[in-house]
């Protein structure tokens, strides 16, 4: 009996010391105490408790830096220029930078840790990203496998953004989701209609967000985003634009063309929109509808796809063909693109083979 | 042969166990102990050279430390109360490398960050690399006292080292052989490790420590 209890006091004793000795170096050894982190030099200076990523430090403080996979050095988005107090790249950054971004001190931040003063530069339009708490207004189906999702926001209660960019959406932990993950949607709505936000889903299969969205989220259900981030905007040029978009790629130019109505644009847009059969087409009415009412702009869609009904009386063929067919004064246009990697790939190639330099070529990429 | 280790002069036995303990019973090659990272770590030299250096460096403080352990409080505790050592050393030798790895993460994390990063991402991994926990108990058996705990368990750490460095070689070479696709990966990786073996095999019996 003696025996047992000795034994079990022996490992007992053991634990509590070895416990205490690591909290002992916690405190001491990993204590960095309040470190201030200085934002493009002096525009804003924060003390944050050290020992935190340099993200999670931002977003504490009311700064988002985009970031895709939660803080957990996959996605790459996060990256922020460190000009001092960043130490040395950890390994875990190293894949996801390359030797350029390395040399000009570029760091994927959630890997980057606050050990000391740190100054940092990102670009000022980040200090206008906010975290967005809203409530499903609306979920309606734009064709058998997209959605417009409708969200009115309630603290902040409206968003300024430019047609174009995106927010990043929370999926939270559901079912076999374990941890709440962000994912970018363009914002659809236009920016007047600044207390409701936008985005057109397409469901991807087995997509953590999407599939979420398409089957756990209802009407009156709370979420949470952040946004707006992206440089996908229109330029102010009055040069005539090329819009080429694919599937949910509609998203930001069904933005772009409502403040374009509203703002009484003049500027000559032709937006050429593929999908592969009928039913992929949506909101073809409602922008027909805008185009019979803005003479500059033209609404061109496209079916792809091998059994196209007869009384189709649109284009027929690859997008990048049909735009191909119809560019007239290439040089002196500017092309928007939104959609998949392939699609913007061809798209690209497409233009630059037609004479369109690729400083006029802006696109979206979804991967 | 424990006898006949001690008889020697100090130095000699000392050079012995190294030797022992790093080349004739290689702990990965003829223990088979430490097996999941050897096979999982080995593809490139950098990681090898890092996985390994922070497996010698934990092996040796944690056998001299266990060491410590066993013979200060383990032992007299078995005299006074009949608290069975041998049944107590595989926990208290567990949860002591446990603390001592996370202690030296810390500690390496605040002196030397170019250290840390090369090491640090490694540390957490050998917690549970058994051939680090195969040292302390084998310290046990063989009854050595300190200064031969704290080389006989740099020896293992050597030889655990050296036999995933060669592994790594081996395996950058493989990257331009032809391989079946069937044995491509673990496989191939499984029978170098038995050649390799083989190979260690042949010094058994050069020095007779057991």
């Amino acid at each position: 009996m003696m025996t047992i209890l000795v034994a079990a006091l022996v490992v007992c004793v053991s634990a509590v010391v070895l416990a205490i000795l690591l909290l002992a170096a916690e405190r001491f050894l990993i204590n960095y105490g309040p470190c201030r982190i200085d934002i493009n030099s002096g525009r804003k200076s924060l003390t944050v408790e050290g020992g935190q990523s340099l993200l999670g430090s931002l977003k504490n403080e009311g700064i988002f830096i985009p970031s895709a996979c939660g803080g957990r050095g996959t996605c790459a988005y996060c990256k922020v220029k460190v000009l001092s107090g960043g130490g040395p790249v950890a390994p875990t950054e190293e894949p996801l930078l390359t030797g350029e971004e390395i040399a000009s001190n570029v760091r994927i931040s959630c890997q980057v840790k606050i050990r000391n003063d740190i100054a940092i530069e990102i670009p000022s339009d980040m200090f206008d990203i906010r975290q967005y708490k809203g409530a499903v207004e609306n979920i309606r189906d734009l064709t058998y496998d997209t959605k417009e999702l409708r969200i009115r926001l309630m603290s902040p209660d409206s968003i300024k953004f430019e047609p174009g960019q995106y927010v990043q959406l929370e999926a939270p932990a559901y079912g076999r989701n374990p941890e709440p993950i962000y994912r970018a949607y363009s914002i659809s709505s236009p920016p007047s209609d600044s207390h409701y936000i936008e985005m057109i889903i397409r469901r991807v299969p087995d997509g953590i967000c999407t599939t979420w969205v398409f089957d756990v989220l209802r009407d009156g259900d709370t979420v949470m985003l952040n946004g707006p981030y992206g440089e996908f905007k229109m330029t102010d040029s009055d040069r005539s634009m090329v819009w080429i978009a694919g599937g949910s790629g509609m998203a930001p130019f069904w933005s772009m063309i409502r403040h374009m109505k509203e703002t009484g644009s003049k500027r000559k847009c032709t937006y050429f929109f593929g999908a592969v059969a009928r039913r992929d087409l949506f909101l073809v009415d409602e922008l027909q509808a805008i185009s019979a009412e803005m003479p500059n702009f033209t609404f061109i869609p496209a079916l792809s796809g091998e059994n196209v009904p007869d009384d189709w009386t649109g284009q027929r063929g690859l997008i990048t063909d049909v735009v191909a067919r119809s560019l007239e004064n290439p040089p002196d246009v500017e092309a928007y693109l939104c959609g998949s990697a392939g699609m913007i790939d061809a798209a690209v190639k497409m233009l630059t083979a037609n004479g369109v330099s690729t400083d006029r070529i802006f696109y979206d990429k979804f991967n | 042969m424990i006898a006949q280790v001690t008889q020697q002069p100090v130095a000699a036995s000392l050079i012995a166990i190294l030797f022992a303990a790093a080349i004739t019973d290689n702990i990965l090659l003829t223990r088979f102990l430490g097996m999941c990272s050897f096979l999982s770590v080995s593809r490139q030299m950098k990681s090898a050279l890092g996985l390994g250096l922070a497996v010698v460096f934990v092996t040796t403080a944690t056998t001299a430390i266990n060491s410590v352990l066993y013979r200060q409080v383990l032992i007299p505790l078995e005299k006074a109360y009949g608290v069975p050592a041998d049944t107590m050393i595989l926990i208290l030798f567990i949860v002591v490398i446990a603390a001592f790895v996370q202690l030296m993460e810390m500690f390496i994390e605040r002196v030397s960050l170019g250290l840390y990063f090369s090491l640090g991402i490694f540390l957490p991994l050998i917690t549970v690399n058994c051939a680090i926990l195969g040292s302390s108990l084998f310290m046990v058996t063989r009854q050595l006292d300190l200064l031969g705990s704290l080389i006989f368990g740099l020896g293992n750490g050597l030889g655990w080292w050296l036999a995933i460095m060669l592994m790594a070689g081996i395996r950058t070479r493989l990257r331009n052989a032809r391989i079946p696709p069937a044995l491509d990966g673990a496989g191939i990786t499984l029978i170098i490790a038995g050649i390799m073996a083989l190979a260690f095999m042949g010094y058994s019996g050069m020095i007779q420590v057991q």
